[in-house]
């Protein structure tokens, strides 16, 4: 079967065009293109504009690249939340419309369900992992338990990545802020305090923040309050998914979302799977973040599960939880 | 002395900087001795400690040989699956009525054990008199139900009652900041 999928939650527009080998992803094509806020933060409705603007072409251009004819398509998938209203809409309006006119079927998929799943589908001996999903707004431990996956941690506040984020742009850095955080953080060398605060399985990131913040202010060297931020987010984000990996006995663990890039986080949790003796996985940086294929495979799974999504179902939630998804998918 | 005990290690994680580790391993192993030892003296079942080594991050204490609740809640009958959360809630209220935040109320970390509930694991706990501190103490309860007894994620609601009951002072004001705490959170 040949799915299209459509991702178009955030600051990134994708199309994606995949095929099912041996119940295997193949990636046919990937094309994102992001957006890129002149100054401050990402603003819902020009990034909507962002994406209108580029959406007919990524299609015809990933269509191409995967060397197919629009009629060998047989599903078009697209993200149906979580996310930003406006960027939700208009990706879920171009898929309703390429659906329509090609006279081809439609699913709605949970973005980061999408995550975890493009990591089974595409990564070798990964088949029933804890995700540490770390992307710009999203920052969730998630797990298959009960017939559903199931958010066993999260950030009681901000995402990681907007963290990271927030501390750059007050700093002038520019978006995303996390790999200029990075190559700071690689040349610090003293470590500065910072609170870190872990409640059972959440954690929160605002008061590391604000003392990230003040440290700048009293002129405590970039480099080191950089270093700082990273060693103790990492390590709350690393033990947290490390209480999840011992609370549903699970022994792998994989990484998704945009932060999932950093080195220095791949190496923590690593290093945490190695001690426990689990297995780590991380996808390609192309399926690590916000992509279109990883929405086809997902449209895929559902769709081959018996799942079928009439156009008048297929209304945006910009808040549709991870937990919210039936599994049907999965045994 | 002929007590069987187990001994809580606080292993050093590879993955954090010698910095963090030391200090979280040293502030855990502290705060959870005191923690313990205070409930106790409230009347809270907790196990009974013997040593404690904070250079070393180890707990010796009392071999508790019940049940974690974490396993045995799901099978028990309706009435008792009530009661037993209606208990819950009413240790948790004694705790919060003098200021002792858990930090990490799960099911794992109640013991059942000749019909009294054993609380363990304070090593993520505090002294706080703050209604959002208390909130977050139960919210942290709350998404153990939904996560690890997803069918019977009502009995929350027994323990909210038993909570009600116990807790001196106005438990409305908790139970408000919990749904600020879920509203604070993503997608909802």
């Amino acid at each position: 079967m040949i799915c299209l999928g459509i991702e178009g939650t955030a600051h990134s527009i994708g199309v994606g065009v995949i095929t099912d080998v041996q119940g295997k992803c193949r990636i046919l094509s990937n094309r994102i293109k992001t957006y890129q806020p002149e100054k401050g933060g990402i603003h819902p409705r020009e990034a909507a504009n962002h994406h209108a603007t580029y959406i007919a072409d990524l299609i015809q251009e990933s269509v191409q690249d995967a060397d197919v004819d629009f009629t060998d398509i047989d599903l078009i998938s697209f993200s149906q939340g979580p996310g930003l209203g406006p960027c939700l809409r208009t990706a879920a309006t171009a898929a309703r419309a390429l659906a329509l006119s090609l006279e081809k079927p439609l699913m709605g998929v949970n973005h980061c369900v999408a995550h975890l799943e493009i990591g089974r589908g595409t990564v070798e001996g990964c088949t029933d992992p804890v995700l540490l999903y770390v992307s710009g707004a999203n920052t969730q431990v998630i797990g298959f338990a009960e017939g559903k996956y199931r958010v066993f941690g999260e950030t009681l506040d901000v995402g990681i990545g907007n963290c990271l984020d927030k501390f750059g742009r007050a700093l002038g850095l520019e978006f995303p802020c996390g790999p200029k955080i990075e190559g700071f953080a690689q040349k610090g060398t003293n470590y500065v305090p910072l609170p870190y605060s872990i409640k059972g399985m959440d954690i929160a990131f605002s008061g590391l923040l604000t003392a990230a913040e003040t440290y700048m202010q009293k002129g405590k060297r970039l480099e080191d309050v950089c270093y700082s931020m990273q060693e103790t987010a990492f390590a709350m984000l690393t033990e947290v998914t490390e209480r999840a990996m011992a609370h549903t006995e699970k022994k792998e663990v994989l990484l998704g979302g945009g932060v999932a890039s950093n080195k220095r986080l791949r190496d923590m949790v690593q290093t945490m799977a190695k001690d426990r003796g689990a297995k780590f996985f991380v996808p390609s940086r192309d399926v690590c973040i916000d992509n279109g294929a990883m929405i086809a495979w997902l449209g895929f799974l559902m769709y081959h599960s018996g799942l079928r999504m009439r156009i008048e179902d297929s209304i945006i939630n910009q808040r549709f939880r991870t937990d919210m998804v039936e599994v049907t998918w999965r045994g | 002395m002929g007590r069987t005990v187990v001994q809580k290690r606080r292993v050093k994680k590879a993955y954090r900087i010698k910095e963090i580790d030391t200090q979280l391993i040293a502030s855990r192993t502290r705060e959870e001795a005191k923690l313990l030892a205070e409930s106790r003296t409230y009347g809270v079942s907790v196990p009974l400690i013997y040593d404690v080594d904070l250079f070393q991050g180890i707990i010796t204490m009392e071999y508790l040989a019940g049940d974690r609740v974490k396993d045995i809640l799901n099978s028990l009958e309706e009435p008792q699956r009530k009661k037993l959360c209606q208990k819950i809630g009413e240790i948790i209220a004694h705790l919060h009525n003098h200021d002792i935040i858990h930090g990490d109320i799960t099911t794992s970390n109640m013991i059942l054990l000749h019909d009294h509930i054993y609380f363990i694991d304070f090593g993520l706990g505090c002294k706080n008199s703050e209604m959002e501190a208390k909130g977050v103490d139960l919210h942290v309860l709350m998404e153990a139900f939904e996560s690890t007894h997803s069918k019977y994620s009502h009995c929350f609601e027994y323990v909210l009652k038993g909570y009600t009951k116990q807790l001196q002072g106005d438990a409305s004001v908790v139970v408000k900041k919990i749904e600020d705490i879920v509203r604070r959170g993503r997608y909802r």
